[in-house]
C-alpha cells in the first residue's frame, strides 16, 4: 500500500498548464521580514492600548487636567469669596457641588485643589527623577567604592521614615507649596536611585556598551545615550507610581494642618474642614474632594499598572 | 550571621544618630524661643526658665545634653504642658497607639493573603477581578477619606457603630477598618501575582499529580513561597501604618500617641515632637530589621552571611 504510486487526482487535467507560475526565488528575499517591525515604544503603547483598565486611567487624568484648567475659570466664583449669606448650601445650579461654611463655592474649591495636587504630584516625581536618575546613574555606572559608600548614605537615609521627616520639615519651614515639595523630594527620590543603578549595574555590561566604549565614546554621552534609554522603562513606572504617593502626602499633610493654608484650597485641607460637618450631614462638602482626589490616585495608580505590564520586556509578545 | 548583625546594627545606630540630629537641629533652627511668645515674663523668670531647659548653653552643649538624655530614655519635660514629660505622654499613648497599629497589622495581613489567594485561584475569573478592583480602590482612597466615609455610613447614617473614642471592641472596628484597608490591598496584590508565579512552578505540577487536595496544596506547598515578597513589604506596610494612626487617631479621637504627636505640632511643643519623632523611628528601624532578619530565616536562598556561602 504505502509503496503505490500516487495518483493524480481526476480534476488535474481540467486545469490549463498556464495557469501555473513559478513564483520568482531570490535569495535576498528568504530574509526579508514581512511583517512591519514595531520598536520598543512602538509595542509598548500598542500593548498599553489594549489595556483597558490603564486607557480608562488616561482618560480619567485628562479629564481631571482638563477641569484643573479650566474648572476655576468656568466657574462664576473664585476661590477664595467667602458669602456669609449662603453657608452650607446643597449643590444646586448656582453652586454646583454647593458651598462651605463661610460661603465659598466648592465647585471652584475642588478644582483648584486639583491643581494643587496634580502640581505636587508632577512636580515632586519630576524632580525625584531628576536627583535619583543622577545619582543612581552615577553609582550604577562607577561602581566598586563609589557605589559602595553612596548605597551606604542610601541605606542610612531610607531608615527615615518618609512622612515623619516630612512633617518635620513642614513644622520648620512653615506651610506653603514650596515646602511641600521640598519636603516630598527629600528622600522622595531614593526609590528612583536605586532602580537606576540597578538597572545600569545590569546594562554597563553588555556589549553594545562595550563596543561604545571602544570607541572612545565619552562617559556622560554613554550614560545619556547607551544607559538611560535603556533604563527609561522601569524608570517612567516608577514615576507614575511615585505621583499618587506624592499627592497622598500632600493631602495628608494639609489635613494635618500643615499643607496648603486658607483661603487656598487643597483636597485635603477641604476634607479636613468638612470633618466636624459630616454629623449634620451635609454630604457634599466631604464628597467631591474625597472622590476626586480617589480619582486621581486611581488612575495614576492603574494607569502606572499598565505600564508596567506594557513595558516589561519579559512580557513582549 | 554575627558580622551581618553587628553591620546591620552599626547602620541601624547611624540612621537614629541621623535623625536624633536631624530633629535636633532642624528644632533649634525655628527662630525665637519657645518662652517669649504668649505671657510676658520677668526677665528672671526669662532666665530660670531657659536655664531650666538648657536653652542658655551653646548649640554643641545642648545637642550633646539631648544625645544624653536620649541615650537613657529621657526625652524631657513638655514646655507647653508643664506638668508633664514627654516621657509620661509616650507610656500612656504608646499602649494605645500599639494596639490600633498591631490588630490593624493583623487583619490586613489575614484578610489581604485571603484575598489574594482566592483571586491566584480564580485567576482571570469574575471573583478575581473584583477583587483586584477592590484592591485598587483601596490603595486609591488614602486613609483619611476612608475614615470621614465610614464614618458617614456607618455611625452618622445608618448608627451601626459608635462614631468616636477607644473604650470597647466596638469601637475599635472603624478606626481598624479605615487603616487596614489600605495596606490589605497591598498584600491582596502582591499575594495575588507571586501566587500565580508559584502555581506555574514544577513542584506543584507535581503536588496536583500526586492527588494531593487543592487546599493542601495552596496551604502546604504554594503559599510557603508566595509568601516571601510579602514578608519584604510588611517593613514599609508597618510605617504606613504608624504614619496613618496620627490621621485616624485624630479622626476617632483616640488618645493614642498619633494624638499627642499632632497636637504638639499645631502647638509647636518642641521637645515632644523631638521625643515622638525619634521613638517613632526607632520603633520603624527595629521593625525594619526584624523583617530583614525574618527574611533570611524564611528564606534559605538568602544568605545574610555572602562570605561565607558560594
Amino acid at each position: 500500500m504505502a509503496l503505490r504510486k500516487h495518483q493524480e487526482p481526476q480534476t488535474q487535467s481540467s486545469i490549463p498548464d498556464d495557469w501555473f507560475v513559478p513564483i520568482k526565488k531570490n535569495e535576498s528575499d528568504a530574509e526579508a521580514v514581512v511583517r512591519p517591525s514595531l520598536s520598543y515604544w512602538q509595542d509598548a503603547w500598542r500593548r498599553l492600548l489594549k489595556n483597558k483598565l490603564a486607557m480608562m486611567g488616561l482618560f480619567f487624568l485628562s479629564f481631571l487636567t482638563f477641569m484643573a484648567i479650566f474648572g476655576p475659570i468656568i466657574s462664576p466664583h473664585t476661590v477664595d469669596y467667602q458669602d456669609l449669606v449662603n453657608q452650607n448650601l446643597s449643590p444646586s445650579s448656582e453652586h454646583w457641588f454647593g458651598t462651605d461654611e463661610l460661603g465659598r463655592d466648592v465647585f471652584t474649591r475642588t478644582w483648584y485643589g486639583a491643581r494643587i495636587s496634580l502640581f505636587v504630584g508632577i512636580a515632586a516625581a519630576l524632580i525625584d527623577f531628576l536627583i535619583g536618575v543622577i545619582y543612581g546613574g552615577i553609582a550604577g555606572y562607577k561602581g566598586g567604592r563609589t557605589d559602595h559608600y553612596m548605597m551606604r548614605v542610601i541605606e542610612v537615609l531610607y531608615g527615615l521614615p518618609y512622612l515623619l521627616v516630612v512633617i518635620l520639615i513642614s513644622v520648620v519651614m512653615g506651610p506653603s507649596l514650596a515646602t511641600i515639595i521640598f519636603a516630598l523630594t527629600i528622600t522622595g527620590w531614593i526609590g528612583m536611585a536605586r532602580i537606576v543603578r540597578g538597572q545600569v549595574l545590569q546594562i554597563k555590561n553588555y556589549e553594545f556598551v562595550l563596543a561604545s566604549k571602544t570607541f572612545g565614546t565619552k562617559t556622560g554621552r554613554i550614560i545619556r545615550k547607551n544607559l538611560l534609554p535603556n533604563t527609561m522603562g522601569p524608570i517612567i513606572v516608577q514615576m507614575t507610581l511615585s505621583v499618587p504617593s506624592a499627592i497622598f502626602a500632600e493631602a495628608f499633610l494639609s489635613f494635618l494642618g500643615l499643607g496648603i493654608q486658607a483661603p487656598l484650597a487643597s483636597w485635603g485641607s477641604m476634607a479636613s474642614d468638612a470633618l466636624p460637618v459630616i454629623l449634620s450631614g451635609d454630604w457634599w462638602r466631604l464628597f467631591f474632594p474625597a472622590f476626586f482626589i480617589s480619582l486621581t490616585m486611581f488612575s495614576f495608580n492603574v494607569l502606572g499598572d499598565g505600564l508596567q505590564d506594557a513595558l516589561d520586556p519579559k512580557l513582549r509578545r | 550571621m554575627l558580622g551581618y548583625l553587628v553591620k546591620r546594627i552599626g547602620s541601624m545606630a547611624v540612621t537614629l544618630l541621623v535623625i536624633i540630629t536631624l530633629t535636633f537641629f532642624l528644632m533649634h533652627s525655628i527662630p525665637g524661643s519657645p518662652f517669649n511668645e504668649e505671657r510676658a515674663t520677668s526677665e528672671a523668670v526669662q532666665k530660670n526658665l531657659e536655664s531650666y531647659y538648657h536653652l542658655d548653653e551653646p548649640l554643641y552643649v545642648q545637642y550633646f545634653l539631648y544625645l544624653k538624655s536620649v541615650a537613657t530614655f529621657d526625652f524631657g519635660p513638655s514646655i507647653k504642658k508643664s506638668s508633664q514629660t514627654v516621657n509620661e505622654m509616650l507610656g500612656r499613648g504608646f499602649p494605645v497607639s500599639f494596639e490600633l497599629g498591631m490588630v490593624t497589622l493583623i487583619v490586613a495581613i489575614f484578610s489581604g493573603i485571603l484575598l489574594g489567594i482566592i483571586a491566584a485561584l480564580r485567576h482571570n475569573g469574575f471573583i478575581d477581578y473584583l477583587a483586584m478592583t477592590v484592591a485598587v480602590l483601596g490603595i486609591s482612597v488614602p486613609n483619611f477619606v476612608m475614615a470621614t466615609l465610614l464614618i458617614q455610613q456607618l455611625a452618622v447614617t445608618w448608627e451601626i457603630l459608635p462614631v468616636a473614642t477607644w473604650t470597647s471592641p466596638k469601637h475599635m472596628i472603624l478606626p481598624t477598618l479605615a487603616l487596614a484597608t489600605g495596606p490589605m490591598a497591598i498584600i491582596a496584590r502582591l499575594t495575588r501575582a507571586s501566587m500565580l508565579e508559584v502555581l506555574t512552578q514544577d513542584y506543584i505540577r507535581t503536588a496536583k499529580a500526586k492527588g494531593l487536595s487543592p487546599v493542601k496544596i495552596v496551604f502546604k506547598h504554594a503559599l510557603k513561597n508566595a509568601l516571601l515578597p510579602v514578608v519584604t513589604i510588611l517593613g514599609s506596610l508597618a510605617a504606613s501604618i504608624l504614619t496613618g494612626t496620627f490621621v485616624i487617631e485624630k479622626i476617632f479621637a483616640i488618645p493614642g500617641m498619633g494624638k499627642y504627636f499632632v497636637e504638639s505640632i499645631n502647638q509647636r511643643d518642641y521637645p515632644v515632637i523631638m521625643g515622638t519623632t525619634i521613638f517613632y523611628s526607632t520603633v520603624l528601624i527595629i521593625m525594619l530589621f526584624l523583617v530583614d532578619l525574618a527574611y533570611g530565616i524564611l528564606d534559605p536562598r538568602i544568605k545574610l552571611h555572602k562570605k561565607e556561602g558560594k
